[in-house]
């Protein structure tokens, strides 16, 4: 896929996530729009997967840390033929594959159960580190919020990927400066995050998180003897104007007025 | 006959870490993680001869919990330690989340459990582990009676798939006699008509011993080792519901959610059961046997809890 399809495809899974939130009535928005460029950049280019062979051994794995953004990871999962698409409009519901949270168990293509904030990033450093023990050279993937960088775990995690020299893996933090109490800042301040990742020991990549250029670029990068770490700057609700930097679309569904109105927009996006 | 051999003592921790060196000849998908603590987990052996295997994590035992979730999404077999407190505390939403949640293959054996734990105290002695363990879905908790039930239970945990906690003990605590070992399956160590004794860990050989002062009152007990807390032998506690009005559960942890619970539950409500363990309070300081005696859970303490209880048709 070229950027601009790549760019149609971020456009037409942000309309799907909307409309599985509004559906299930519940959900989170925000953060699944800030991060669609990532997982699109991942699973459309950057990633040897297989949704035929959903558990091949040498495939590279994908740890969604901020486990709350599961529904933009189901769009990509539905739209790449992991699941069926039908499934989506379950979202939420008795009896769904599709949690409110990834559930492995559940899941095809899931490689970690996640949503309880900090545990993915260290579940995502123990497959890298049982990848170099075992000579799979397949690469590990891990999306983390920014507020959740707020978790202690985050830290001892990043602390031992430098340590066991993890350069297998990389973690992207979808650096949107929002949490559900209000700007990160305000919460608790976070500092700089990439100073924070370069103390740690991580080779660090800062980057626009909606330019797919510079997300291909980054993740593209090859690092020897330590982690990554790839900072990506992105706009919480990203791609809808009534959502976007807005702390209150954290984690709330739509209206279906308001999805009309979204996927006005967003049909918009794709046309270009 | 005697029951237990107290010239002969191995802590199960002990075991534990003999254990791990044994089984990983022949097992290479067995990897070993600690938060600092491998000289007294046991694990130090096994890191100087597998030193590709062990994993140091240092002191970040939730850490520790995730990433061996991680490894065993790779295919091995992570055998995780540190002490009971800080893995089924410290660490307890991790084991549930990262652990028990997606059913991973992770087998958590933590060392220090109970009161035995001495001088380093209340802080550090943990009563409550079976408890936090018992209410997660689908653990398999083995708490191992001797050395040699801690050997072959170590190798039935590596050769099952799913999480599972092992509780080890600090103190070293006599060889029992040789039985067969089935994770589930209890096993009727010595027999008795007026009182059974079901107990685990380190209180096996206390309550063999109980039996012996209790013989001398004329009170002949029966004593059961219920080394697998979850899931429980029913079958077994059904049996044994038949065959005794009294049955009395015997565990170094929290009478609240653990071993007495756990047998109780399976209980017909007419059958009486007393619960002795640590009552409601947190451990302290001192030698171990003096904790033993402190809170009762030493064998002249529990004959004469069991008597008691007896007297008063309980």
């Amino acid at each position: 896929m070229d950027i601009l399809q790549l760019q149609r495809k971020a456009a037409e899974l942000r309309a799907d996530v909307l409309t599985m939130i509004t559906n299930a009535g519940s959900g989170h928005p925000g953060g699944s729009l800030s991060m669609m460029e990532i997982i699109v950049a991942l699973f459309y280019r950057q990633m040897k997967i297989d949704p035929e062979n959903p558990s091949a051994e040498g495939r590279d794995r994908f740890v969604l840390s901020k486990g709350h953004a599961a529904p933009a990871l189901y769009a990509v999962l539905a739209d790449k033929g992991f699941i069926d698409k039908r499934e989506i409009e379950n979202f939420r519901q008795l009896g769904s594959c599709l949690q409110g949270h990834p559930d492995k168990k559940k899941t095809p293509g899931i490689d970690a159960s996640t949503g309880s904030l900090g545990q993915g990033v260290a579940i995502a450093g123990g497959m890298a580190l049982g990848a170099k023990r075992s000579g799979n050279d397949c690469q590990i993937y891990t999306v983390v919020g920014d507020g959740e960088l707020q978790e202690g775990l985050v830290w001892e995690a990043a602390m031992a990927a430098v340590h066991y020299k993890l350069d297998n893996l990389t973690v992207i933090v979808d650096n949107n400066g929002l949490q559900i109490d209000g700007r990160n800042d305000e919460v608790m301040s976070l500092g700089s995050i990439p100073e924070k990742y370069r103390a740690f020991g991580f080779k660090v990549f800062e980057i626009d998180g909606h330019d797919f250029e510079q997300i291909l670029g980054a993740l593209a990068a090859v690092v020897f003897n330590k982690p990554k770490c790839i900072v990506a700057h992105t706009v919480k609700g990203k791609g809808v104007s009534f959502m976007e930097d807005k702390v209150e679309w954290h984690g709330k569904s739509p209206s279906s007025e308001q999805l009309q109105q979204a996927l006005k927009e967003l049909i918009r996006d794709t046309d270009k | 006959m005697t029951q237990t051999n107290d010239s002969v003592k191995k802590a199960t921790r002990t075991a534990y870490g003999e254990a791990l060196v044994g089984l990983s000849e022949k097992n290479e998908k067995i990897v070993v993680l600690d938060a600092d603590l491998s000289h007294a987990t046991m694990t130090y052996d096994f890191s100087k001869k597998y030193g590709d295997r062990f994993f140091n994590m240092g002191i970040a035992e939730a850490n520790m919990i995730c990433m061996a979730a991680g490894l065993s999404a790779m295919g091995y077999i992570p055998f995780v330690s540190t002490f009971a407190i800080f893995g089924a505390g410290r660490a307890y939403e991790q084991i549930r989340n990262s652990v028990a949640y997606p059913h991973t293959n992770v087998k958590i054996a933590l060392t220090h459990s109970g009161v035995t734990i001495g001088e380093d105290g209340g802080s550090h002695a943990s009563i409550e582990d079976i408890a936090l363990m018992r209410v997660i879905p689908g653990m398999t908790i083995i708490c191992p009676s001797d050395a040699l039930q801690t050997r072959k239970a170590i190798q039935a945990a590596a050769e099952f798939s799913g999480p599972c906690y092992i509780r080890l003990a600090r103190m070293a605590s006599p060889i029992l006699k040789e039985m067969p070992f089935e994770i589930g399956r209890a096993n009727i160590l010595a027999e008795g008509e007026d009182v059974v004794i079901i107990a685990c860990g380190l209180m096996v050989h206390i309550a063999l011993k109980a039996r012996e002062l209790l013989r001398q009152k004329n009170i002949h007990s029966a004593v059961v080792d219920m080394h697998t807390i979850k899931p429980v032998d029913k079958v077994m506690i059904r049996r044994l519901a038949e065959r005794f009005s009294k049955i009395v559960t015997l565990e170094e942890h929290s009478i609240i959610g653990g071993l007495g619970d756990a047998v109780r539950d399976e209980l017909p409500e007419n059958i009486k059961i007393k619960k002795l363990g640590v009552t409601d309070v947190f451990g302290q300081s001192g030698k171990p046997e003096h904790l033993l005696q402190h809170y009762r859970l030493d064998a002249v303490s529990v004959m004469q809890d069991i008597m008691e209880a007896m007297f008063q048709n309980f």
